[in-house]
């Protein structure tokens, strides 16, 4: 269904990213992902490998230009232009308004936002002469219903649905799609640092009755960046359990 | 190189990337007004020049390039073709 793109995957050596980065390739996607960390690239080389799925761990810092450049380079020139972005990493820094620091929200901003924009603006050239490409924002619930402790990342996960819409606007006519995701609570590594009754606490609010997993939010990019999808831009598609319905 | 060629050339990426027939690009055209851009066609179209000629256009001298005759004259001045 994917075969012959290319799809840049950021934050791809766990969670929601190696889902994502596993289901693209396993639609028939080339796949590069990223991780933060060297042994995170190689992470990434091995189960790309196990799954047969063409493709490439890049050790790499979204919120450095320098290296995304060079690492868009290497996919150029290796695979071909990039047609498919997921822009997945993400991280916490949690704490209450009153006594966060300015590096706490900084570093969100940072990782979850800015690199958005970095990472859009450097594929976006290759797409528009293309005339085709699908980028997908790994928004939150969190940034439609807020969540206390979690302003920086409240605010950063906002952030990024109010950009995907204004540049689905810019870029619509080119026929290249932008949208975000916003996953609920998925069970992974950073919701795993929840405490048992916290996590009882959310299952209460979710109708389903249990935390998402990976694959769900996996299969929501596929969809996205697959022809069915071709005429969705600048919408965010809730994969949440029902805990939140817009 | 002749100047006559940079103007063939630019005229050529005018007509590919605004979708228009070569022969309607004329030296005075405006990319706006006469041959039908809009700003992501103008921003596209300065692209497509600085990676012609191998050059980095500023945006404070792309807003100045309006017309097919203010590419040229731009091309000639900044670049070694």
């Amino acid at each position: 269904m994917l075969s012959t793109q290319v799809a840049l995957v950021t934050g791809a050596s766990r969670g929601i990213g190696q889902a994502i980065a596993s289901e693209l390739g396993k639609h028939g996607a080339i796949v590069i992902g990223t991780a933060t960390t060297q042994n995170g690239a190689e992470i990434i080389n091995q189960y790309l490998k196990e799954a047969q799925i063409k493709g490439l761990g890049l050790a790499m810092n979204v919120n450095d230009i320098a290296q995304i450049n060079n690492a868009i380079e290497i996919i150029r020139e290796t695979f071909g232009e990039i047609s498919i972005l997921v822009n997945n990493a993400g991280i916490t820094r949690d704490n209450l308004l009153a006594r966060m620091k300015d590096e706490e929200w900084d570093e969100i901003m940072e990782t979850n936002l800015k690199s958005v924009f970095f990472l859009s603006r450097a594929v976006l050239r290759s797409m528009m002469k293309a005339r085709a490409g699908r980028i997908i924002n790994i928004s939150s619930v969190v940034g439609v219903t807020g969540n206390p402790g979690q302003t920086n990342y409240a605010a950063a996960k906002a952030g990024m649905i109010g950009f995907s819409k204004s540049l689905a606007r810019e870029v619509g006519s080119r026929n290249i799609t932008i949208n975000c995701i916003a996953p609920g609570f998925i069970d992974t590594d950073m919701t795993r640092s929840l405490t048992a009754e916290q996590q009882q606490n959310l299952i209460k609010h979710i109708p389903l009755g249990r935390l998402g997993h990976p694959i769900d939010i996996a299969s929501a990019v596929v969809f996205l960046a697959s022809p069915a999808a071709s005429y969705i831009t600048g919408t965010t598609l809730h994969v949440n359990g029902g805990m939140y319905m817009d | 190189m002749e100047n006559t060629d940079i103007e063939q050339r630019i005229k050529k990426i005018v007509a590919e990337q605004l979708g228009v027939n070569e022969a309607d690009v004329k030296n005075e055209s405006s990319f706006v007004n006469d041959l039908g851009a809009d700003s992501l066609d103008t921003v596209e179209l300065v692209m497509a020049l600085e990676e012609e000629f191998e050059c980095e256009i500023p945006d404070e001298q792309a807003e100045k390039i309006n017309t097919v005759q203010e590419a040229i004259d731009y091309v000639n001045q900044h670049t070694s073709h």
